[in-house]
This record gives structure tokens, C-alpha cells and sequence, in this order.
């Protein structure tokens, strides 16, 4: 049952601004960069993230963590820290309440608290409750547990050995019996086309393999919340996260509670970017409030958070690309492998993604493509903005350069004499069926000036080192400076794809309260800085034509907003939110047909809008206001919407029109390094991307600054150091998990592209991901232009800029 | 866990000859990291931040005498000329928020080798004073520190303050992190020209068990510019023995493979650095004619 | 143990403090002052940002005991700390360097409340402002560490070039923006108070 939004015309030339099918008039509209509604609450330091939370009498939750990797948990005392003073509960494994123990997104593989064994570094083991959070650490610390350690399985060659140990033995998934080893969580091939037959009328073959590290969200507001006991014996969560009721949805089983027991109420998040799809501390904190009949707070330290979240899939990439001499891809073969460390999370997915876009945006005929993700002793990888797209971007934007090169052509011309474009057929046998305008971005940051040389000198004769490599730390005055120019593009998918029903929910009220006409508008979805709450608002007023519009708390008492991620919430939870609108307006229109339809014929006959509070007709004749159609009635509606529906990818052949929609972004990124030390510093990063409507210019170039400068740090800086000896995490903190700071990043100048997707609400098309893929190879790309060096892994490390 | 708060230094001093284990607290942009993150749980913190004294400094005929908490960011806006080295360095030091905190103590007393001073304290020369109920004492900063976060301390003696010598000539001080700012030193060197005694100095930083200087290149380099009459002439010092001077630099190093990077990163690194400062320093002595006055003020 | 010292010009006192408690805690879970963040607790993301006696922190590593007696500044008091700074130096933005600090001044002015049950705030500071205006919020958390921080830098600089701001703020993370529009915020902070004057 898939409704649409107003499709407005395919093919709206390049820069145009999208139609809109009405309302635009109306103040703080579609279309405007109206600021955010939670704006002077974040910047007086009043708006309640989920670590902000108190309550009279709160308890604070610890959880005890695998001290190792892979274990048998031979026995756990806590007899010691029960009898702590301050201390109100110890909870493990035996004092689960109900039969259901595991939890996961997916596969429910996830144990709530170790059963027997621990699988990774950092695994939840105990929960201890205290009235001081030191109380519970010092409690925490005098559990004894007995663990016997076990081998290590930390890459497909260990994993897959003969005799490897099994992650999880006994696997009832639906992806085990297509996969060859149990260590393996989900494989996806495409095959199209003869990739064999296709290499052999190349005139220039190049392979290569490729390394990503893994890396982390990094979301700055650590993992929190705030769980409450209530009369009923429920429970009321407040906390952060991507997707409420994902989150319920695997609470409630584990606490033995229907899921109207399980109240959530989304706190202030203090960003996401994937690592909080997965459950964190929901649970744990509902048990040890249900257990002691106190509210308890949980909040992890930056130190738990790289234990208490899962991080971008590390991956080892294998390609060959073929093209003929006047610069024709002829075929592509790759090979992903994925760590999806030791649970799914969002493997599966993520393995859809990696091998339906490794082809990249491109038009290649002949492929032969498999991905897979392993199980190992690492730490558990899901879900980070690009999903999958990202490591693929990586390696086949490495290859564009390779081919280039072999064939004696400009990189950006190469490109662009492959580019997809509308109506391209895909691996996956897909039509790409909106505008795909990949050629003209790299038109677009190529055509971009190249910032001025040598800007280190420009104050004067002394260098100011805070334009160079290095920075304050004044390792260089511009010796061994080079400068190089790369560029490069990428494709992601947006909203859930490969079949899932993927739809939101909105409530919308329209009601005069004191004489004015408001609107009020009601989702689940997770504001995780995005803009989302920005961007409702707009739409209630361009499609109701009221100015004030109040957002209401996100909960569990409306229905889903699916998650936060995948670029999917302007359009899927925005469109739900303009089709309760137009249901509402139509509502209202019933009502004023019924009172005062006999007054205008115009009630009957034009197309009515709502305006500035008024109902008009779409010649701009005033028919009634508001406030007398209303009077003291209220229309209000909740209504779930959804996009065209997908299909699964075939096992064998990866067939299917798996994708909603796609989402491209071009960078040109200009870099300066320091070839005798191997620094970086980032001098310019453009960008296009196509975002088919803006619906908040404003907030179309923070979502795209920001994800490209996450493409950034995992180009020189962030990587999650896992010891593969002992699968232990080495780095985890902000000392040496390094992100960008603001000396660390470029100039960012964005151009923006609305060429409208018909079978999208407003034309739009989701941009949170596009900017985050092509980035990295493009910062890769100039530092393999300026050193001349292979740079077949990200990030690069100065030892790997200096051959040491 | 008890905090003791002298309002004196006889107070502390007397603290901490009662509680040897106490640990000292100023900044606390090291303790307080180590108490957050559940590394450390001393019986008794004591808090320095009441005595005035530890942050003052006085600039003497010879030596500046820092109190142990003037903060780095003081030491880089008051101090660039007497300290050009140690502001240098001060400036490196993680974030304007800390470098308002930290102070030369800190670095002194965790005894790290990451610390961003001790480089800069080597090559420019340094006595750390130190004192106890029992007595005070100077300890010269090469015998300071014994090991790996390990220095010359009694458990019952406290840091005072630094004696430096002032700058007689050009100084540096660079570091090698993977940011751009806010970073630990995956390893760091600073140079010292001492053309009073026509000599140079060095530091090296998280490149060996401990800060150290590399000795058999300031001899080397002590040589070649005698011989070469380098110091009267002030000509160009020719790169071979720059070269050698970086070579010998390199190979004073000692350092490991830990998640900053590799010690042969480390080793390569440290003689760019060295082979860049004696470059910076020299063309500033020729220029300057040995004057104090200005410096490359890279950071500046 | 028992700490007092003065937050945004209120004397504060919290009892039964464990020695071990930062600023930041004692601010956030003792005071009602959750402005200030807590995303590292290790100082290396600025998040907790406050003036202490006028300079900026990490209250993170601020030893709670090491507070006592002492002036701090939160988000929640930049308005009014901006406004009384703006009125005792009309437009120079404190660039005598004399602003900010004395404790004589502080305890002239108490700040005002916010409704946080409507989300109405009492005046901005030029910088709150700006950073709302800029598009420089995004998920916020990084926010009130920048204000600090910012606020401090243009009270000192007030046209500082591109590189000033960006060396003031290399000591606060944020992880959304990508920091192109922290920088429009300072810069338009910074040209509305040349305005100004």
C-alpha cells in the first residue's frame, strides 16, 4: 500500500529549483532555512540530553565488561560487591527475568549479559546498581569472574581455518544455509553479465588490494539515559537513540513486559551517526530499575563508549577493472570482506549495501562481485553513515585513478566517460530511475579554482605553521611541503532497502487555540541533530499554511519513524508528515465545504490551498480563514506512509530492485603534505552533491560539511587499533582515537544541485550519507598526487607516507 | 579517598612528609584524567592550587625561576623571549583549555615521556627544585629523570619550581603528532643554540624510555662548528654536516612500537626534526648575530 | 566532603562531594548545571568548557575541592555574564583586557532564569545568537564548550582572523558540523559586535 507524495516532473533542469505543489507562500515553508526549534535550548545549555537526566532518588548503573576477548566464563562471584555498602543490586546472567536473553537488530545472537562465555573485549558481563556512581565502580571491581581464555578467530583466514572456532555455534538464522562456514554472517554475489569474456577485449587491466580500517561514530554525547519503575510494573525509559521502537521492540521480550509497559520518551542526542541503532544501556538500566524498584541513570565514559557501541565494518577489498584503450570500463570483479566482529548487529545489510554499490557510479556491464562479513573475536561492527557504501567508495575511487593512469587520462575525464546517469541499468539489474547527474559533479568541484599555493606564506615572510602539516606542533616552515589534487564521487542508497517495509508514521492536529490556527505535529522520529524537527515544521506549514507548528516530544505513543539513518528520515518520516497533512487539509476543506460551500461556488469547483491561515483558491481568492472553518473543532490524524516498496536481492545472482532511491556526491580535495614527516593537512575539500529539493538549504550544508569531514578523519587519523593477537582494544580513547579538530579541517565550499526525484515527496532526495563516501578517496587521491606512493589503506599513517 | 588543601607551601610540604603517598593535584589535567577513567584511587590528593608561589615566576641575571604551576599558557605570552624553546613547546601542549591548567610540574612530576617540556627543558638547560620538610634541592634536569614515567623524587619531596637558563641564542622545539593540534606526541625534539659557550644542546621526547639528549650529536655538532669556525663566521653549515648531526640525533633514539606509531617512524621522524631546527636556529643565529631578541616564531 | 564556591554569580555550596568528583560532576549531578558536557572526561574534547576565575577549562579535570571559593561560568550564565560585560565596557569588547575576572564584578550580577518549561530563554549573547543564526547547532553537544570558549576568544579578539578562531577552538571537538559553520558563528559574532560599536 504505498501512497505517494505530489511527484512534481523528471528531468528539471540542472540548478532549477524544484515546483512544489503548493503552499510555498507560507512563512517558515519548505524550501526556507528557518532555524532550528531547539536552537535556544542547546545554546543556553537547557536542552536535556539523555546524560542530563535526574531523578529524586536515582541509583547509578555500572556495567562489568570482558576484561578479554574470547573466554569461557568458568564462575562469577558477587557475593563481594552485593554486600558493598550503597550497593542496591548485582545483576548477571542467572537473574535474567524471562527465557528471552539475547537481543539484536537482526539476529537476536546478542546476549543481554555473558552467558558463559564472552566473545569480544568489553562485553557486558554485570550490572551493578549504587547511589554513587563510584560505589557501583568499586562494587563493580570486586566481582571475580574466572575466565578461561580461548583462541582468537580476528581475519577470514583464522576464521575460516579447518578447526576455527565458532562464534556462535548452533545458528538458526536465515543466512546460514547459504553461507560456507558458520564464521560467516552473510554472503551476497551479483553476477551480470560475462566478466571473464568482457576481460579479454580490455587493452588495460588493473587490480588491486584494498584496506579500511574500522572506525568509530564518535558521537560526542556518550551513551545514556535514564530508566524508571512505574506503579503499573512497567517501566519508563528516557533515552538516545536512532529508532524507538527498534528499541522496544527487543526491550520488552527481555524484561518479560508488553511493549505498552515500556514506555520510551526520546532524550536530547547528542549525535548518532549509527552507533546507536544497536541497543547500548537500554536494557541494563530497565532491569536494575525493575529490580530495585529505583530510577537509574546509566552514562558511559568516552573509555566504555568505544566498548558500548558498534563501529564502521573494517574491510579487506579485492578488485579488477578492466577498460579499453579509448577509455571504456569493460568489466569489474571485487571481492569485500567485512568484520562484522562477534555479533550481526546490521551485517547483513551492510553486505547488501557493500556488493549492490560496489560497481560504484558507474556504467559497468560485466560484473562479477561477492561480499561477505565474517564472524570474529572483534569488536561487534553495524551500522555508521555510508553503511557499506563507504569501504566500496574507498577502493573502486582507488581503481578510477589506477585506470586513469594506465590509460594516460585525465581522472576526472575517465570518470565522467563512464558515469551513470538516469536511466542506467545497475548490477543488480536496477533502473536508476531519478536523475543521476554524476558526470556534472565532477564538472562542477573540477571547474572550482584551485586555492592559491604556498597561503603558508601569504601574512608575510614567516611561515604561520597553522596553515602548514603539523600545525602548532611546527614541525615544518614548508620543507618537504607538496601539494596534491584529488578527486573523487560515490553512490549511496537511501531509506532501508532489499524489501524491508520501511515506512514512518506522523500525527498531525490542526486547531485554533486562542485565535490562531496551529498546527501540531507528532512522530517517533529521533532527532539526533539532523534537523528533522527543523524540517516538520516546515513542512506542516507549506502544506497546512498555518505559521505557528509545535513538535512534540518523540515516543513510543505514536507510532514508528523507522530509524534515523540511511539518509531516509526527510523523506520517509518528512513524507509521512506531509501526507498527514494533506490528509488533514483535506479534513478541513470537508469541513469548510460543509459550512460554507453554498457561499462560494469555488468550494466546489478550483483547488483549494491553505495560506497564511487561510483557505484559498489556487487563483489566490480568499474563501474563509481558519479560525471560522475550525471554531473550536480539531482535526487530527495519525497516519503511517511509505515509498515504493523493494525487493529482496537474489542469493545466487544479487537480481532485484533492492534500492529506493540513490544519493551522489563528488569531492575535489586539495592537500598539502609534509613527504619528509608524512603529515597531512587538508587544505580545501569541495563538494557537489545533488539533494534534489533543499528543504533547509541551511541544513543541507551542515549534513554535508559535517559528513565529509568524517570522511576526512578516516582518511589521516581514525581508526580503532584492535591487537590481533589478542582482539583487545588498544586505542580506546579520545587520547589516540583522534577526529578532526577545527585546525584540522579544510575550507568546505559546497554546491548544491536540486534536480528533483518524482517519486519523491518535494522532489528530495536524502543527503546525510553521498558526502561521507567520496571524501576519503578523494583525500587519497591528493596524497597519492602529491607523493606519488600506492596508499592502498585508510587511514594513512605518516609511517606509511615515509616508508617507515 | 581524602583531599588535603594546604594554604601554604610549608603546609604541603609538611602534607606530604606525612603522607608520602599522597599525590600531588595542580592542573589536574593529568590526575583527574586517571581518576576518571578508574586508572588511579590514591588515598590522599593534594591540592597545590592555593600557593600562590607555584605560580610565579622570576626573571633572573642567568635563569627564569618557574614555579611549578605557571600555567603554559602564561609561559608562551610572557616568556617567548627568555624561554623561546619552552613557549615553543608550551604551545603544543593539547588545548588552549589545558595549557590554562598545566603547567611545567605536571609534565616534570608524571615524569611521561610524551610530556612536551622535557625537550625543551634539555636544550635549554634546566634545573628542577624540589623540597621536602627535610630540606630543598636542585636535581639538573639530565639526572631527573630515571625511567619510564619514573623521575629523582623522594616520596616526600614536592617540585617547586624549574630553574632555566635564559636563552643566549636561538632555540626550537617541534613534535610529530597525527592532529593538528590537541595531540600527544608520537615524538618530539627541541634544539638549543648556546653561543656564550658555543654549544648546542638537545632534547628528545617520546623516542626513548625517558626525555634524553642526544649527546653524541651535540658533541659532533660542538666539533664541527668549532672547527669549521662556524660560530665566528656564521656561514652556512654545510648539509653533510647537518646530515650527520641529524643521523647522530636519530640514532640517540630508543623508542618502541605503540598505537601513536613505530619506532622506526619515531627514529626517522626525530632526525627530520633535528636536521630542520638546526637549519631554523642557525639561519637565525647568522642573521640575528646570536641575539636573543626574536625567534622563528613558528608557532608564534 | 564540603565544596562552595560561586557559579554564574550565585554562591553554591554541595555537600557529601567524594574527594574524587570534577567540577563537571559537581556542576552537573549537585548543582542543576547540565549545560556543561560530558563527552570525554580525559580533556580532549572541550565539551565541559567553563571559566574558572575567568579563564577557560576543562572542568572535567578540575578537581571539585580545587573549586572551592572560586568563580565559574557556565553556558547557563554566558547571557548574562555577556550583558554585564557589555555594559560595563560598552562595545570594546573587553579589549582592555580588564574584563571578566574580578570578583568584585561578578558578584554585582546574578543571572537570569530560563524557562526551560517553554523553552524561553531571556536574552542571548551575541554568540548564542550567532551560533543559532549560523547553523553552527546541529546535535549541540559540543555547543556550550564552544560558547565558552568562543565567548572568551572575542572578549580578548575581537576581529580575529581565521586562523585566531580556528587555533581558540582546536581544543573543542564537534563531530557534526565539520566546523564551516562555527566558523560563520565567530565570524558573525565577532562582525555584529564591530557593529555595535
Amino acid at each position: 500500500m504505498a501512497t505517494t507524495g505530489s511527484p512534481t516532473g523528471p528531468g528539471a533542469p540542472i540548478g532549477a529549483p524544484t515546483r512544489i505543489s503548493q503552499g510555498s507562500q507560507t512563512k517558515g515553508g519548505i524550501g526556507e532555512s528557518t532555524l532550528r526549534p531547539d536552537g535556544v535550548l542547546k545554546v543556553t545549555g537547557e536542552f536535556a540530553y539523555s546524560s542530563d537526566m535526574w531523578h529524586e532518588d536515582m541509583l547509578w548503573g555500572h556495567t562489568l565488561r570482558s576484561t578479554v576477548a574470547h573466554a569461557e566464563i568458568r564462575s562469577i562471584d558477587t557475593a563481594e560487591a552485593l554486600a558493598t555498602p550503597g550497593v542496591y543490586a548485582v545483576l548477571t546472567y542467572d537473574d535474567l527475568p524471562t527465557a528471552v536473553k539475547n537481543y539484536g537488530l537482526e539476529i537476536q545472537d546478542t546476549p543481554v549479559l555473558a552467558h558463559g562465555r564472552v566473545r569480544h573485549h568489553g562485553e557486558p558481563v554485570a550490572l551493578v546498581a549504587a547511589d554513587h556512581p563510584e560505589t557501583a565502580r568499586r562494587a563493580a571491581a570486586k566481582i571475580r569472574i574466572d575466565y578461561a581464555e580461548l583462541p582468537v578467530v580476528t581475519d577470514e583466514a583464522s576464521a575460516t581455518a579447518p578447526g576455527a572456532p565458532l562464534i556462535h555455534e548452533n545458528r538458526d538464522d536465515h543466512h546460514i544455509g547459504h553461507v560456507a562456514h558458520p564464521n560467516i554472517v552473510h554472503r551476497q554475489p551479483i553476477v551480470r553479465g560475462d566478466a571473464d569474456a568482457a576481460a579479454a577485449r580490455a587493452d588495460v587491466i588493473v587490480s588491486g588490494d584494498y584496506v579500511f580500517g574500522m572506525q568509530d561514530q564518535a558521537f560526542l554525547g556518550p551513551e545514556s539515559g535514564l530508566a524508571v519503575p512505574a506503579e503499573d510494573g512497567g517501566v519508563d525509559l528516557y533515552v538516545a537513540t536512532q529508532w524507538l521502537h527498534s528499541d522496544l521492540r527487543q526491550i520488552a521480550p527481555v524484561l518479560g513486559l508488553p511493549e505498552d509497559k515500556v514506555r520510551m520518551t526520546l532524550s536530547g542526542v547528542g549525535g548518532a551517526f549509527g552507533g546507536r541503532e544497536d541497543l547500548s544501556m537500554q536494557i541494563h538500566a530497565c532491569l536494575l530499575a525493575l529490580r530495585t524498584g529505583k530510577p537509574v541513570k546509566i552514562v558511559y565514559n568516552r573509555f566504555e563508549s568505544f566498548f558500548g557501541h558498534v563501529h564502521r565494518h573494517p574491510a579487506k577489498l579485492w578488485y579488477e577493472h578492466g577498460a579499453t584503450r579509448d577509455g571504456k570500463i569493460t568489466h569489474m570483479k571485487c571481492r569485500i570482506v567485512l568484520d562484522g566482529g562477534a555479533y550481526a548487529s546490521a551485517s547483513p545489510a551492510v553486505v547488501g549495501n557493500a556488493s549492490s554499490l560496489s560497481v560504484g557510479p558507474y556504467v559497468i556491464e560485466d560484473v562479477d562481485i561477492e561480499a561477505i562479513a565474517l564472524y570474529t573475536n572483534n569488536p561487534p561492527c553495524g551500522a555508521m553513515r555510508g553503511f557499506g557504501a563507504v569501504q566500496a567508495c574507498f577502493a573502486y575511487e582507488a581503481q578510477m585513478d589506477k585506470l586513469a593512469a594506465a590509460l594516460d587520462m585525465d581522472p576526472v575525464e575517465f570518470r565522467q566517460l563512464n558515469a551513470m546517469e538516469q536511466g542506467t541499468l545497475l548490477p543488480t539489474g536496477q533502473r536508476v530511475d531519478s536523475p543521476a547527474p554524476v558526470a556534472e559533479l565532477l564538472r562542477r568541484v573540477k571547474a572550482r579554482p584551485l586555492p592559491p599555493e604556498q597561503q603558508w606564506l601569504a601574512a608575510g615572510e614567516a611561515a604561520d605553521v597553522r596553515a602548514l602539516p603539523g600545525g602548532l606542533s611546527n614541525t615544518t616552515h614548508g620543507e618537504g611541503v607538496v601539494r596534491g589534487v584529488g578527486y573523487a564521487v560515490g553512490i549511496k542508497n537511501v531509506g532501508f532497502s532489499e524489501g524491508f517495509d520501511d515506512y514512518s508514521t506522523a500525527r498531525v492536529r490542526l486547531e485554533v487555540i486562542n485565535g490562531v490556527p496551529v498546527a501540531v505535529v507528532h512522530t517517533a522520529m529521533a532527532e539526533v541533530g539532523q534537523g528533522g524537527v527543523t524540517v516538520h515544521a516546515q513542512i506542516a506549514r507549506t502544506e497546512l499554511g498555518v505559521t505557528q507548528v509545535t513538535i512534540q516530544p518523540a515516543d513510543t505513543q505514536v507510532g514508528s519513524a523507522g530509524s534515523t539513518s540511511a539518509s531516509r528520515q526527510t523523506y520517509v518520516t518528512g513524507g509521512a508528515v506531509k501526507h498527514a497533512c494533506e490528509n488533514v487539509r483535506e479534513k478541513v476543506l470537508e469541513i469548510g465545504r460543509r459550512k460554507f460551500g453554498t457561499y462560494h461556488p469555488a468550494w466546489a469547483t478550483a483547488e483549494l490551498l491553505l495560506e497564511g491561515g487561510k483557505v484559498v483558491t489556487d487563483g489566490g481568492e480568499v474563501l474563509a480563514d481558519l479560525v471560522d472553518v475550525l471554531e473550536d473543532e480539531a482535526v487530527d490524524l495519525e497516519l503511517e506512509w511509505r515509498h515504493r516498496p523493494t525487493q529482496p536481492f537474489d542469493l545466487r545472482t544479487g537480481q532485484g530492485n533492492g534500492h529506493v532511491q540513490y544519493s551522489f556526491a563528488a569531492h575535489r580535495a586539495v592537500v598539502e603534505v609534509d613527504t619528509e614527516l608524512g603529515l597531512v593537512k587538508v587544505i580545501e575539500l569541495a563538494v557537489a552533491q545533488d539533494v534534489g529539493k533543499a528543504l533547509n538549504p541551511l541544513s543541507v550544508l551542515g549534513q554535508i560539511q559535517g559528513g565529509t569531514i568524517q570522511g576526512l578523519g578516516v582518511a589521516v587519523m581514525e581508526e580503532i587499533i584492535v591487537d590481533p593477537k589478542t582482539a583487545k582494544v588498544r586505542n580506546p580513547s579520545f587520547t589516540d582515537y583522534l577526529i578532526p579538530t577545527i585546525l584540522d579541517t579544510p575550507t568546505i565550499p559546497v554546491d548544491v544541485l536540486e534536480l528533483a526525484d518524482a517519486h519523491a515527496p518535494y522532489g528530495l532526495r536524502g543527503i546525510g550519507e553521498a558526502p561521507t563516501l567520496s571524501s576519503t578517496p578523494a583525500v587519497l587521491a591528493a596524497i597519492r598526487n602529491a607523493t606519488g606512493l600506492e596508499l592502498n589503506r585508510t587511514p594513512v599513517r605518516p609511517e606509511h607516507l615515509t616508508g617507515t | 579517598m581524602d583531599f588535603l588543601r594546604p594554604a601554604s607551601w610549608e603546609e604541603a610540604l609538611a602534607a606530604k612528609a606525612e603522607h608520602p603517598t599522597a599525590v600531588p593535584i595542580a592542573g589536574g589535567t593529568d590526575v583527574m584524567v586517571e581518576i576518571n577513567f578508574d586508572h588511579r584511587r590514591p588515598e590522599y590528593l593534594l591540592d597545590l592550587n592555593r600557593i600562590g608561589e607555584l605560580r610565579d615566576w622570576v626573571v633572573g641575571e642567568e635563569n627564569v625561576e618557574l614555579g611549578a604551576s605557571v600555567p603554559y599558557t602564561h609561559i608562551m605570552e610572557h616568556l617567548r623571549a627568555e624561554l623561546p624553546g619552552l613557549a615553543l613547546a608550551s604551545h603544543t601542549v593539547a588545548s588552549p583549555q589545558i595549557r590554562n591548567r598545566g603547567g611545567v610540574g605536571g609534565n616534570l612530576g608524571t615524569a611521561s615521556p610524551a610530556g612536551d617540556a622535557h625537550p625543551a627543558l634539555l636544550a635549554a638547560g634546566a634545573e628542577v627544585e624540589v623540597e621536602s620538610v627535610r630540606g630543598a634541592r636542585r636535581i639538573p634536569i639530565d639526572a631527573f629523570y630515571t625511567g619510564v614515567k619514573r623521575n629523582a623524587l623522594a616520596p616526600d619531596e614536592l617540585i617547586k619550581s624549574v630553574h632555566i637558563k635564559k636563552a643566549d641564542g636561538p632555540q626550537q622545539y617541534s613534535k610529530v603528532g597525527t592532529r593538528n593540534a590537541m595531540v600527544i606526541a608520537v615524538c618530539a625534539f627541541g634544539l638549543a643554540l648556546h653561543p656564550e659557550t658555543r654549544t648546542v644542546r638537545t632534547g628528545i621526547g617520546s623516542a626513548a624510555p625517558t626525555p634524553v639528549r642526544a649527546r653524541d650529536a651535540e658533541t659532533f655538532l660542538n666539533a664541527a662548528l668549532d672547527e669549521g669556525g662556524f660560530w665566528d663566521s656564521g656561514k652556512i653549515i654545510t648539509p653533510s654536516v647537518a646530515k650527520q648531526f641529524a643521523d647522530l640525533v636519530a640514532g640517540a633514539c630508543n623508542p618502541i612500537d605503540d598505537v601513536r606509531g613505530t619506532a622506526k617512524y619515531r627514529r626517522h621522524a626525530v632526525g627530520i626534526m633535528a636536521r630542520r631546527q638546526l637549519g631554523w636556529t642557525w639561519e637565525q643565529y647568522r642573521t640575528d648575530g646570536g641575539g636573543t631578541g626574536r625567534t622563528l616564531e613558528g608557532a608564534a | 566532603m564540603r565544596v562552595n564556591f560561586t557559579v554564574n554569580g550565585r554562591r553554591q555550596e554541595a555537600d557529601d562531594v567524594w574527594e574524587g568528583e570534577s567540577l563537571l560532576y559537581v556542576l552537573r549531578e549537585r548543582m542543576g548545571l547540565p549545560g556543561s558536557k560530558n563527552a570525554c572526561e580525559q580533556g580532549e574534547c572541550g565539551s565541559c568548557t567553563v571559566r574558572l576565575d575567568g579563564v577557560p577549562v576543562c572542568s572535567c579535570l578540575v578537581a571539585a575541592g580545587q573549586a572551592e571559593g572560586r568563580e565559574i561560568i557556565t553556558v547557563e550564565g554566558l547571557a548574562d555574564y555577556a550583558k554585564h560585560r557589555d555594559e560595563a565596557h560598552p562595545g570594546d569588547g573587553c579589549a582592555s583586557g580588564s574584563c571578566g575576572t574580578s570578583l568584585q564584578r561578578a558578584q554585582r550580577w546574578r543571572a537570569g532564569g530560563t524557562d526551560s518549561g517553554t523553552g524561553e530563554a531571556g536574552e542571548l549573547s551575541p554568540i548564542q545568537q550567532a551560533f543559532i543564526d549560523a547553523g553552527a547547532v546541529q546535535c549541540g553537544f559540543c555547543t556550550p564548550g564552544l560558547l565558552v570558549a568562543a565567548d572568551e576568544m572575542l572578549e580578548h579578539n575581537p576581529s580575529p582572523s581565521d586562523a585566531d578562531i580556528r587555533e581558540a577552538l582546536s581544543g573543542n571537538l564537534c563531530r557534526c558540523t565539520g566546523y564551516e559553520k562555527i566558523l560563520d558563528a565567530v565570524r558573525l559574532a565577532a562582525a555584529r559586535q564591530e557593529e555595535a560599536v
